[in-house]
């Protein structure tokens, strides 16, 4: 009899399962955005997106996993979730998605710090096009000043992200 | 790291059209969600609707999680009052002593009060409060101030009906789904309460500004009349709030405009009673028990006495 500890070890000659491979980036997308289902009643825009902070790093990581109308049903549900006018961020993110893919066309060279750069200007590009959204459906006079600390700690908390996702990603591939 | 792998297919048709069409529907994905931002310019409210599963469904979720963190939300609170424990002690002490007396002349005035308002066959009865719940989650990564209520339609929560917790007022209900319903607070930028300084009346009105604050500008011409440390409490103009829920204290003038902190900080409050909107509340039917939810439409049309 075969010890059962034995059987969760990554074995050569195993794949993991297709619901694997695709699923897990989707769904981590997901609970990033689902963050607001958290009881914290905040008072000003302070929470990062991690919903974005997960496509970017999954889109940075992995470029062949997605194509870029991925933008779309996450940016939905995404929107759904937080309270920003419905298809904002699914505008914003497939628009994202796309300047990505247009930007990597063009680079010679890529490491993290690109990645770092990139990562920053979607961002910022993302927020601030959040804010122009919820100010031109009704949310009145809102300030770019607003939300600048929630860019600047989203900005810095993405090395960590993307090494957290790089983490589920070796999990994902290893069955 | 070199270039990543070039997503260019090279000459196979099928991938070259594959890669195409993913490039449309993007596009128009995109489109699409700028037209959903369009629309949502001139009906905010509109797609709502799409949101009820997602509430109804991490609603359980969030009522947990609350339950588990309501002690843990005010642990700064805590912490901060171990600061200068020592002489804030003997402050408070000298405060309770001068409170007391107050305390027993008012309950002097509330005897006679309630002794005149026999005579004079004064019935109070305020039958304005609907329910009370607590706010489970909120929009804290949009600029945005919404929060999740946990109570919606079927318990009679309605849009436009006001929130308010002990301390002061939260905000507004913005939109309902069966069992939550979405409370646009105080701090929101497109909520707009007109208020009252609480000792000689002054007219203003306070706007949200989104980062925790609030925009107050007096309604008379003039000189600012405000300083800071007033109170703000609304003045029931406009028939949606109660008159006299204490809203905002002045921390700041800055020329025609005073800022103020709203006095119900809606993270640290544990319920909020939602009510009736004020002139629902007040041109109900006399008699028989409470009264039949009215629709906004038709509170609009019935006269105030």
């Amino acid at each position: 009899m075969i010890d059962p500890h034995l059987q969760h070890v990554p074995r050569l000659g195993r794949h993991p399962s297709r619901f694997r491979l695709a699923g897990t980036p989707v769904i981590t997308v997901m609970l990033g955005s689902l963050v607001t289902t958290l009881p914290v009643i905040a008072q000003s825009p302070v929470m990062p997106p991690f919903g974005l902070l997960l496509l970017l790093s999954w889109r940075l990581l992995r470029p062949e996993l997605w194509r870029t109308w991925i933008g779309v049903p996450l940016g939905l549900f995404d929107d759904i979730a937080s309270g920003q006018p419905i298809g904002s961020a699914m505008c914003l993110w497939t628009v994202t998605l796309i300047g990505i893919d247009a930007i990597e066309h063009r680079m010679v060279w890529r490491s993290y710090r690109q990645d770092w750069l990139i990562a920053s200007f979607a961002i910022i590009f993302c927020i601030a096009g959040g804010v122009f959204f919820a100010r031109i459906t009704g949310g009145g006079d809102i300030k770019l000043l607003l939300v600048a600390p929630q860019i600047l700690w989203t900005v810095l908390l993405f090395p960590f992200v993307v090494r957290q996702c790089a983490r589920i990603d070796r999990w994902r591939v290893m069955a | 790291m070199a270039r990543p792998p070039s997503r260019r297919p090279g000459h196979n048709r099928k991938a070259q059209y594959s890669l195409f069409a993913s490039y449309v529907v993007a596009m128009t994905g995109a489109a699409v969600g700028l037209l959903l931002v369009v629309v949502a310019i001139f009906d905010p409210t509109g797609f709502a609707a799409i949101r009820i599963a997602t509430a109804e469904i991490t609603r359980p979720a969030s009522v947990t999680l609350k339950n588990m963190v309501s002690g843990v939300a005010s642990i700064d609170e805590v912490l901060a009052s171990y600061w200068r424990a020592g002489s804030q002690n003997v402050a408070l002490r000298r405060q309770v002593e001068a409170d007391r007396n107050r305390i027993i002349e008012a309950k002097a005035v509330a005897q006679e009060n309630l002794r005149l308002k026999k005579l004079l066959k004064l019935v109070e009865d305020d039958g304005s409060e609907l329910l009370t719940a607590r706010l489970i989650a909120s929009s804290s990564t949009s600029t945005r101030r919404l929060a999740r209520l946990n109570a919606g339609r079927w318990q009679g929560v309605r849009p436009g009906m006001p929130v308010r917790a002990p301390e002061g007022l939260i905000g507004r209900i913005h939109t309902t789904t069966p069992n939550t319903a979405e409370v646009l607070l105080l701090t929101d930028t497109s909520n707009i309460v007109p208020v009252r300084r609480a000792n000689d009346s002054v007219p203003a009105i306070s706007t949200g500004l989104g980062d925790g604050t609030l925009e107050v500008r007096a309604l008379a011409a003039g000189r600012n009349p405000f300083k800071p440390g007033d109170l703000l409490v609304t003045s029931g103009v406009g028939g949606v709030y109660q008159p006299n829920i204490p809203v905002a204290v002045i921390v700041r003038i800055a020329g025609e405009i005073a800022y103020g902190v709203p006095l119900a900080n809606p993270s640290r409050v544990d319920a909020v009673v939602v009510e009736r909107s004020f002139e629902e509340a007040v041109t109900r039917p006399e008699g028989n028990g409470p009264p039949a939810p009215v629709e906004p439409g038709a509170a609009q049309n019935s006269v105030t006495p």
